[in-house]
């Protein structure tokens, strides 16, 4: 359904793009997953049109993005992150001007919003003005506009970005549905939950590239190893956190052993199987250590993302989170 | 939010194509009544844009009203003589504010929504634009128009109306295509309003809106007999003042005399010309 290969884009000085190259399988739901500022966005607004890439090819549907922008256009529905909206219009009145872009006619486009407002619940407030909306409300009434005109593909860059948990899972079960009825669905995100729950395939991105890509299970499998937690103590000193990761270092099975400062000095293990925990408990017996906690888990997405980059997720948010442009943001957006 | 999707995918009521022609109306119109709806909803606007030129004429209309007879050409009273200029400088400055609505879809990413959309053209964003202050000039104009005869300061009768009509067209027009180009040129809307206010008034003063010609010296009577303005205020002065010849000189310019068609080609040109000045700037913005 969409074929990207070797996108490049610069604003400027920072080049956002380098070289990232996607393939999204028809009627897939697909997740693009990193940190802000990896360039989920900047490849989303390629793909629906808005952008023009440095240099690289966009194929929507058999359709070349580049040289036939309209008819992309018309075969997909984007949902952007920051909700542009009509404070002066209602609700309906914005679905209509939508419905018009589209070139519905009129009796179809008032019957297909009365259909999506019945489906997304938006009956009681549908005519009021968009300046009295909530964010839910508003994320309701992008994914009506996205969906007005029954697009094959959706495109939503960061769907559930600050709602409330309600708000988010109805988002995802309608999600679900759609895809479970044949529209392909591209959606970005920077929370590992949110693809690991939803996603059929995924990517992750990191600086301007793909650097991994399978569905999820896939890319857990390729790490390989369990990961287990583990505590003596409440609150362990360094020097007893140090003590254990030598004494399980040398217990067979054990991959690494890493300290995490983070989590008051729990130790963080790769083991090769479950089978190794009885040995850890017997090894710290052995020394008369107690054991507070003890967490065994399969490896999750932020392992894959902490094996590809050598950072977790978290970290890379919080490294951008201080540097971002604003102004240069909103020159992004602007055209 | 409770039953999701039951219909959301539901066999499209075929689309059927209605041909491009039809598209691009039904986009055209779209856009439009969003403006106008907007501009019921917020009538501020609308309010001080026709409360604003009836205080010029009132106030400035009364300001000569004892000069002497006959100082100004033709013996006009000064309240007939104004009632073009304010026509005009109306016309003029809800024009030079067109690209406001623009400016602000540009920042708040609103434009974005429009774009991703298959608009059979990008030119209907503009369309919608110039049908919306066109209809509001006009507005304005009748509303001067009216207010001025009700002052005594006569009205043009209907050969006039037509030509005031087209002149405020070209006008509105002209200085359309100018904001619509700024509003794409520009950062953000502050540059956008310090523009708009550096241009606004010395346009109006330096135009024969509100003093003829030859009561000003050589250089300002050189930069009004340049101004575009000045060739939308005197074929409408003209048809107030009394029977219609556009073939007569108008305007008594350092550089010659012009006709009643000669102002209105000047003006024709103007606009031409700002349009195409502008086209490739928005041919790349919304490409």
């Amino acid at each position: 359904m969409i074929e990207l290969k070797q996108l490049e884009k610069s604003y400027g000085m920072v080049q956002a793009l380098k070289g990232l190259s996607l393939s999204v399988p028809q009627g897939c739901l697909y997740g693009l997953l990193g940190p802000n500022g990896a360039g989920k966005t900047t490849t989303l607004r390629i793909l629906c049109t808005l952008l023009a890439p440095d240099s690289g090819t966009v194929t929507v549907a058999g359709l070349d993005a580049l040289s036939d922008p309209r008819a992309v256009r018309l075969e997909l529905g984007y949902v952007a992150q920051e909700v542009a909206i009509d404070k002066i219009l209602t609700g309906r009145e914005l679905l209509q001007l939508q419905g018009d872009l589209y070139h519905l006619r009129s009796s179809d486009r008032n019957a297909r919003i009365d259909e999506l407002i019945d489906c997304l619940g938006m009956e009681s407030w549908i005519d009021r003005r968009c300046g009295t909306y909530s964010g839910g409300m508003r994320r309701r009434i992008d994914l009506a506009s996205g969906l007005l005109h029954q697009p094959q593909l959706l495109v939503l860059d960061e769907p559930t970005v600050g709602l409330d948990i309600e708000s988010r899972s109805a988002i995802w079960q309608l999600l679900r549905e759609l895809c479970a009825k044949g529209t392909t669905v591209l959606l970005s995100s920077h929370y590992l939950e949110e693809v690991e729950a939803l996603a059929d395939r995924m990517a992750i991105i990191d600086d301007g590239r793909v650097i991994a890509e399978g569905t999820p299970d896939q890319l857990k499998q390729q790490l390989g190893g369990d990961r287990v937690t583990l505590r003596v103590r409440e609150f362990s000193d360094a020097s007893e956190a140090e003590q254990v990761r030598q004494l399980l270092e040398g217990v067979d099975g054990v991959c690494q052993v890493v300290v995490n400062r983070a989590q008051g000095f729990s130790l963080n293990l790769v083991v090769e199987s479950e089978q190794v925990l009885p040995r850890l408990r017997e090894q710290l017996d052995g020394v008369q250590l107690p054991v507070f906690a003890l967490a065994h888990s399969r490896p999750s997405l932020d392992d894959v993302y902490l094996q590809a980059t050598g950072r977790t997720l978290m970290d890379a948010e919080l490294a951008v989170a201080g540097q971002r442009d604003a102004k240069l943001e909103r020159k992004k957006a602007m055209r | 939010m409770i039953s999701p999707v039951a219909t959301v995918t539901s066999p499209a009521a075929e689309q059927q194509d209605q041909g491009p022609f039809a598209d691009l109306v039904q986009e055209i119109l779209a856009l439009t009544r969003r403006l106008f709806l907007q501009l019921l909803r917020r009538p501020s606007t609308l309010i001080a844009g026709i409360l604003q030129p009836l205080i010029w004429l009132v106030l400035f209309g009364a300001l000569f009203s004892n000069a002497p007879d006959g100082l100004l050409p033709g013996g006009m009273s000064y309240g007939r003589f104004l009632g073009a200029g304010v026509i005009v400088f109306t016309a003029f400055s809800g024009a030079l504010n067109a690209g406001l609505p623009v400016m602000f879809d540009r920042e708040f990413g609103f434009l974005n929504r429009l774009l991703v959309a298959p608009l059979r053209s990008r030119n209907s964003i503009v369309f919608a634009s110039v049908i919306y202050i066109t209809s509001l000039s006009l507005l304005q104009s009748l509303a001067i128009m009216g207010t001025a005869a009700l002052l005594g300061y006569g009205w043009p009768g209907a050969a006039g109306l037509v030509l005031v009509s087209f002149t405020l067209l070209l006008l509105v027009f002209a200085f359309t295509a100018l904001s619509l180009g700024l509003a794409f040129a520009l950062p953000g809307h502050i540059e956008l309003i310090a523009v708009i206010f550096v241009a606004n008034l010395p346009l109006l003063f330096a135009s024969t809106a509100l003093a003829p010609l030859s009561f000003m010296p050589d250089w300002l009577g050189w930069l009004a007999a340049l101004n575009p303005l000045t060739f939308a205020i005197e074929p409408i002065r003209a048809a107030y003042g009394g029977p219609l010849d556009l073939g007569a000189v108008l305007l008594d310019a350092p550089y010659g005399g012009v006709s009643g068609y000669g102002c209105l080609t000047i003006l024709l040109l103007v606009t031409i010309g700002l349009f195409l000045i502008i086209r490739p700037l928005l041919n790349r913005k919304l490409a």
